[in-house]
């Protein structure tokens, strides 16, 4: 004899096997991108070991070296040297480190504060709301470079004040994004529920909200590493940044300035091309975490 | 209406007040503004006396209430370097700005509107994939690098365009292109979108049923409406390059606003500094307000929201 629930049982698919692994698959990962940045990153932890000469002393004797491939180039300095001799492959590496910790610091610091209070804003309302977002506004209304610029010139160069810099200018982009997720997610049922459970709001903030909208967060931090960079190099070249003779990519470019119209390219090339290939990758990242994670921010 | 722009413009009152109580707030809390006031090597005595002239030694809204009067004023204060007033010079190197911000926007929308109407009018097209790669290199490369590529290529190599200063059309042509390169992708993908919400409308299904051409369409019914949204951009993005041009401007040594604004870093002459980030500021808030009000003016639906 067979139970009604036997009738009408539907045959269920198998469920996929190794899914953990699916869910990582690499198919759809841009491994490009990923590589890259992994190397970037890698090149940044044994900067010591794997540059050639110091990047901060050279020889006088040997400046302006080409390549390697071009006559004149030697093999002791691959990339060639600049102005003060000193080797742009190591400097290259270093300013890896110096990209890398200024960007994922900043937008991390940056990530905090505007997600804390895109939080606070949206969920609290009323006269907190009105504030921060006017204060936001008026942030946003500011060019970041130039806001940046004004800081840097303040404070006076300094690798970490960049980073508050550059923190302090880009908050008001996660504000906003994570204020409008709030207000959507405050109307939702868990979060009445919550309210009707008796949590207090730093509680419901902390335990409910947050969660919710990390996923924008870290989508929204990749987008911005890209825009970082970019800052952080801008504000090296124009000499607010990072200070010599710190090797940054930015300022290896300004310094690479004064030899480009004799045509020693390879002191604008190389550094450009590092900035290039990370803000790409990140760029590139971003986009498909976007598209992946979070389909509401897809008209960013 | 006349509620919708009272409340813009004191939104606007407001957005100024910020603007200046963050530029007075910083430079007080970093440290003491008269070091960033007197020229680099002052004696004590110079200091203080600076103290004295700028009311420092005054309590703080004392302090803020003389800085928003020579404001409202236009006294922005003196540069230390040219021992003019900033206003001044900031009104002569005006007109360069605007000179190459034109140029620049003229060429982004050149580039910017057809490459965003061809990526919309087949989506997933060549055209398309194109439009994006565009977008993304226009993202990913800082305009610096572009100014410091073309230089090498066009300057360096080919000799065929001047490096720097300006001059004749020659000299305005690579800073156009650097400055123009960002916002010719970021007016492609507005074009783009625009187009396809255009496209997807009943009054161009009712043209497509009337067996118009495809190219008429496209030009004639679809085009002008999408193009609303995509020069309501061009207008705020005008004021936003003028402001955002400083690195361009140095590259190619152009006689502009960010010029000046380098000039006021590299000398330390804070007031110019100063002075440049508070015009940029007030300049784009207050643009910000006319588009609001234009909208309103635009569309009835804007100014019954509130």
């Amino acid at each position: 004899m067979s139970t009604p629930a036997d009738v009408i049982r539907l045959p269920t698919p198998a469920p996929p096997r190794f899914s953990a692994i699916r869910a990582l698959r690499l198919g759809d990962v841009p491994m490009v991108p990923l590589a890259i940045l992994g190397v970037i990153a890698l090149v940044a932890v044994f900067a010591n070991q794997l540059a050639p000469h110091n990047p901060e002393i050279g020889s006088l004797t040997a400046r302006f070296k080409p390549p390697f491939w071009v006559k004149g180039g030697s093999t002791e300095y691959l990339l060639g040297t600049d102005q003060l001799g000193r080797d742009v492959l190591s400097r290259l590496i270093f300013g890896a480190r110096v990209s890398m910790v200024v960007g994922f610091t900043a937008v991390f610091f940056a990530g905090i504060v505007g997600t804390i209070l895109g939080i606070v804003s949206g969920y609290l309302g009323g006269w907190v709301d009105q504030v921060i977002m006017r204060i936001t506004d008026t942030w946003l209304a500011l060019p970041a470079l130039m806001f940046a610029i004004f800081l840097a010139s303040i404070v006076g160069p300094s690798m970490w004040n960049i980073v508050i810099i550059l923190g302090l200018v880009y908050w008001t982009r996660y504000a906003r994004v994570i204020r409008g997720e709030v207000l959507s997610l405050k109307e939702r049922e868990f979060v009445r529920l919550a309210i009707v459970a008796g949590c207090s709001k730093l509680t419901i903030m902390r335990r409910h909200i947050l969660p919710n909208v990390i996923n924008s967060a870290v989508v929204l931090g990749t987008l911005m590493l890209g825009v970082v960079i970019i800052t952080e190099a801008t504000l090296s070249f124009l000499g607010v940044g990072v200070p010599p003779p710190e090797p940054a990519w930015g300022l290896m470019l300004s310094d690479g300035k004064q030899g480009l119209m004799v045509g020693y390219w390879w002191l604008t090339v190389f550094p450009g091309g590092c900035i290039v290939l990370m803000v790409l990758s990140a760029n590139l990242l971003g986009d498909w975490l976007r598209v992946k994670f979070d389909p509401q921010l897809r008209q960013l | 209406m006349r509620q919708y722009v009272i409340r813009r413009v004191g939104y606007c009152l407001l957005s100024l007040f910020l603007l200046s109580l963050t530029i007075f707030f910083f430079v007080r809390v970093t440290g003491d503004p008269a070091t960033l006031l007197v020229e680099p090597g002052a004696s004590d005595a110079d200091i203080a006396a600076i103290h004295h002239h700028f009311g420092l030694d005054q309590p703080l809204w004392t302090q803020y209430g003389l800085f928003v009067w020579s404001l409202a004023h236009g006294d922005l204060g003196q540069s230390f370097y040219y021992q003019t007033p900033v206003m001044e010079l900031y009104l002569q190197r005006l007109p360069n700005s605007l000179l190459l911000a034109f140029v620049a926007m003229a060429l982004s929308l050149l580039i910017g509107i057809p490459s965003g109407i061809l990526a919309s009018v087949r989506v997933g097209g060549f055209w398309d994939g194109f439009g994006k790669l565009f977008s993304l290199l226009g993202l990913s490369l800082p305009s610096f690098l572009v100014g410091l590529l073309l230089i090498l290529v066009f300057s360096v190599y080919l000799g065929w365009l001047p490096s720097s200063g300006a001059g004749g059309p020659l000299h305005l042509i690579m800073p156009a292109f650097a400055l123009g390169w960002y916002f010719a992708a970021s007016h492609m993908r507005l074009t783009r979108s625009s187009m396809l919400d255009v496209l997807g409308s009943e009054y161009i299904k009712l043209a497509r049923l009337k067996g118009l051409p495809q190219s008429l369409v496209i030009a004639k019914h679809a085009f002008k409406n999408a193009l609303i949204p995509v020069l309501t951009l061009a207008g705020i993005n005008l004021v936003i390059m003028v402001n955002v041009a400083v690195v361009v401007e140095v590259v190619f040594a152009w006689p502009g606003i960010g010029r000046l604004l380098y000039e006021g870093i590299t000398f330390r002459d804070f007031p110019i500094v100063q002075g440049v980030v508070i015009l940029g500021g007030a300049m784009i808030v207050i643009v910000n307000l006319f588009v609001d009000i234009l909208y309103a003016v635009i569309d009835p639906r804007i100014r019954l929201e509130s």
